[in-house]
């Protein structure tokens, strides 16, 4: 999904070093998923958020999908790298490895 | 939001459970279970994507039918709003925890195949057997035989729309 089509309230681009298309695809109400935005802000890392309860009709259809392909159990956050790998929940040991911080 | 928070942590600790005691991260969860009540015109979960549906999201209004088992196995329910008394005494903490709720064809199927349990069971003589049907409260399991199931479960508060047919 490309987010800089999106209303800034559903979804933003984060600017900030790159370690690889970083996507968060998370609920505006849940704070685990509060928690990881703050964590990838903190790291300084670029990626883009997606509030997919904010979503609605075929963007929240092809939000739930895309989640969907790498989380079968359709939960957030799910944090997508690269587009290969998906980390579920607030991680925040796997998220720092898979974008390369350590410790 | 403060008398919300203040409210449902009286009537949770009445009922012998507890709220998270990060205060902080417990208010974003109220506030979130009240946007979606303005949503969605019930207490769907903060940390769930909502059907925007009552009877697809009855397992997970909160609290949600997956909290007891969730505190028993890890000592939060999914969003960390319930705590266990482990983590209350604490001698356990809280962290982001596995989905227990199933997919969404999986559930279908299920209340699929509840509904026609229910069917086979209304149909079925009780009299003999059973004076009354048994009903039980899908959010903290209490039991009951009458009629019909209470219009609030006594114990938990739930609605009565998340009893079931037990017997």
């Amino acid at each position: 999904m490309d987010v800089s089509t999106l209303n800034k309230e559903k979804g933003d681009h984060i600017s900030g070093i790159d370690r690889g298309k970083v996507v968060m695809y998370g609920l505006s109400t849940c704070v685990w998923c509060k928690r990881t935005k703050k964590l990838l802000t903190d790291l300084g890392v670029d990626f883009d958020f997606i509030y997919v309860d904010r979503l609605e009709g075929k963007e929240e259809n092809q939000a739930v999908e895309e989640v969907r392909h790498f989380n079968p159990s359709t939960s957030f956050p799910t944090t997508v790298i690269n587009g290969e790998k998906a980390i579920v929940g607030f991680k925040e040991k796997e998220i720092r490895e898979a974008l390369g911080f350590q410790g | 939001m403060d008398k919300v928070y203040k409210r449902l942590n009286n009537q949770v600790e009445k009922s012998g459970y507890h709220l998270n005691p990060d205060i902080e991260f417990t208010k974003d969860l109220v506030r979130g279970l009240l946007a979606n009540e303005q949503r969605y015109g019930y207490w769907s979960c903060p940390c769930r994507l909502s059907a925007n549906n009552l009877e697809e999201d009855l397992d997970i209004v909160c609290p949600c039918y997956y909290r007891d088992p969730d505190l028993n196995d890890y000592g939060a329910c999914y969003c960390a709003l319930y705590v266990s008394d482990e983590v209350i005494r604490g001698e356990r903490s809280v962290e982001s925890i596995p989905e227990r709720r199933p997919p969404k064809e999986q559930r279908d199927a299920e209340r699929a195949e509840e509904k026609k349990r229910a069917e086979v069971i209304e149909s079925m003589e009780f009299t003999g057997k059973l004076s009354k049907p048994v009903w039980r409260c899908k959010v903290c399991g209490y039991l009951c035989a009458m009629d019909e199931p209470p219009g609030i479960c006594p114990i938990c508060k739930a609605k009565k729309e998340r009893f079931e047919r037990f017997m």
